[in-house]
């Protein structure tokens, strides 16, 4: 059976969260493979870990400096893999890395980009993928015409997983490659151990605005958020006021999320919020003024003062709780 | 320092934004507009060309002829001058195919520094930096929240999912700037009036020297099938807070099943 090649991201031995839905997303249409840069080494702990989420081979790339070198050592990994393994798709995280990885190999492999895809059909004996544009008000079903498909897939989008492979190591060479390229100086991310779920993945999202009126009276949108064990989001307006950090920000230009249940907090709900929440399946909305369009997207909205109405909320959470 | 930024004509979005579906392409019936992160993009060439004595700045877009707007509206930041890359045969580019154009129009120019916007907000792949990066063989420093430029280097913070990388690269470079990493000024009367005179030249598929079997939406490397809009959201429930409110909405939740 043809390979469907997958990149798997690492950090510190661990692999990223994504990799077993990548494989899974890869088994629907062929036999997965996965491709890993490591720093040093023959990679054979982490390719047991693949191995183990359905890779039958692991091309794996030895650079030293690779862990400190933006993007281009895995572009050359996987366009290197692409002609020693002959793939009929590659399948890549919807992660800033990833994404550029994958822009870079369309040029490089000849291939067809398809980014934030949300749904993938190889029922029909073509590859078929499903992508939702401005905000989710539409959805794009697109084929590759020239060249391989090459598919960034966003998280929580592939059900189910591969069956466990053997995860044969084949080591590649990627020492050719002299891309211009930035070195990372340093690392400045949270880890993934925080006890919050990611805003991309969670089941529940709760979002604060500039109603909130200030980064201590944030807290309250993180109390709601861990009473229901919900991730924290926030408005561009509440990101600019510098109550959170942008990368919590919800919206046009940040996260989209469609999670079960979405709560606004204090938030007015302007058209480029909406772009990012719209497709939540459940939405609550908690604020003042009663003309808000978050009020329009709601399945349930209260007009009134968050800082009586949330209080109260938390508590007959927990009571719900025990 | 010879700087280019790129920036592009989008659908406002303050406005409905509509894809037609019998074209599958972006309605731009509506209000055209220059992309916000454009104009960021703009004022960090204006920043670098300010502590850079001798730089000049250059205006790029692909798009059809009312694209010309949002060059002259950069012009009229400050800019110094504009390529338009305009040609019927591009309508319908995907993003492999806009790289190669842009990367045909900027190749051979000296140019030590690029700058666009992390992504647009209609396609917001955000993949035409890294790919104009890949064909033009420069450094690639993308999604940058600040930037350091200076005589032969470039630096600064990487935007993550989960915090930020401090990153840096020799120049030539292509960067691309996330809306934290300025505040755009306005144009003045001045810069208004003086962009009426800067120079723009349009650039066509020959001019290029671009093979018309590759160009344009009849020769895309991805092609869109279908597009389905999605039924508009309706409105729920709404209440005033007597004192019950949050009670409420936990048993709105509870009946939901949703706690």
């Amino acid at each position: 059976m043809a390979q469907v090649l997958i990149l798997a991201q690492h950090l510190d031995g661990e692999l990223a969260t994504s990799t077993g839905e990548l494989l899974a997303a890869a088994a629907l249409i062929g036999e997965p493979a996965a491709v890993i840069v490591v720093d040093d080494g023959d990679g054979s702990a982490l390719a047991d870990k693949l191995g183990a989420l359905g890779a039958h081979a692991v091309y794996v790339a030895s650079s030293a400096k690779a862990s400190a070198t933006l993007v281009t050592p895995q572009v050359a990994a996987l366009h290197a893999a692409v002609t020693t393994a002959s793939p009929i798709a590659i399948i890549l995280g919807n992660d800033t890395d990833s994404r550029e990885i994958a822009a870079r190999l369309a040029v490089r492999a000849d291939g067809a980009l398809q980014h934030d895809v949300v749904g993938i059909d190889a029922s029909g004996g073509s590859l078929v993928v499903t992508q939702h544009a401005f905000g989710g008000s539409y959805t794009v079903r697109s084929v590759a015409a020239r060249g391989i498909p090459i598919i960034s897939l966003r998280p929580n989008s592939v059900e189910g997983t591969a069956p466990a492979a053997t995860g044969t190591v084949t080591p590649i060479d990627i020492s050719a490659d002299t891309a211009p390229t930035a070195t990372i100086t340093g690392r400045h991310e949270k880890t993934e151990a925080t006890e919050r779920p990611s805003l991309q993945t969670a089941d529940i999202v709760v979002s604060g605005g500039r109603g909130l009126g200030s980064r201590e009276k944030f807290t309250l949108v993180e109390q709601l958020a861990d009473s229901l064990g919900a991730a924290v989001g926030a408005s561009r307006a509440a990101v600019d006021a510098g109550y959170v950090e942008h990368t919590m920000q919800v919206g046009q230009t940040g996260v989209t999320v469609s999670p079960n249940l979405y709560i606004a907090v204090g938030i007015s709900g302007a058209i480029q919020h909406r772009a990012g929440m719209q497709n939540s399946k459940t939405i609550i909305a908690i604020n003042k003024d009663a003309d808000s369009p978050i009020f329009d997207v709601a399945d349930f909205g209260v007009v009134g003062d968050l800082f009586t109405v949330v209080p109260q909320l938390i508590e007959a959470v927990k009571a719900r709780k025990g | 320092m010879k700087i280019a930024v790129l920036v592009k004509e989008v659908p406002d979005t303050w406005g409905d934004r509509r894809i037609d579906p019998s074209t599958t392409r972006v309605d731009r019936s509506g209000d055209l507009v220059i992309d916000e992160i454009n104009e960021k993009a703009v004022e960090v060439a204006l920043l670098t060309k300010e502590s850079h004595s001798g730089s000049e700045v250059t205006v790029v877009t692909m798009g059809p002829p009312s694209a010309l707007a949002v060059i002259r509206k950069a012009l009229a930041m400050g800019a110094d001058n504009g390529i338009h890359i305009t040609d019927d045969g591009l309508v319908g580019s995907d993003a492999v195919q806009t790289s190669a154009a842009l990367a045909a129009a900027l190749d051979g120019r000296g140019f030590d520094l690029i700058i666009a916007g992390n992504e647009s907000t209609d396609g917001r792949s955000g993949a035409v930096p890294a790919m104009l990066a890949e064909r033009l063989g420069f450094a690639q420093l993308t999604f940058m929240r600040t930037l350091d430029v200076g005589s032969d280097t470039v630096s600064g913070e990487r935007l993550t999912a989960t915090g930020h990388l401090d990153v840096t690269a020799p120049l030539p470079a292509l960067v691309s700037v996330t809306e934290q990493i300025a505040e755009a000024r306005f144009p003045s009367f001045k810069g208004i009036m003086s962009a009426k005179k800067k120079k723009v030249d349009a650039l066509s598929i020959a001019d290029l020297g671009l093979a018309g079997s590759d160009t344009g939406g009849a020769h895309s490397w991805s092609v869109v099938e279908q597009v389905t809009e999605r039924p508009a959201r309706q409105g729920g429930t709404i209440i005033k807070d007597d004192g019950t409110a949050g009670t409420q909405v936990a048993e709105f939740l509870i009946t939901a099943k949703l706690i």
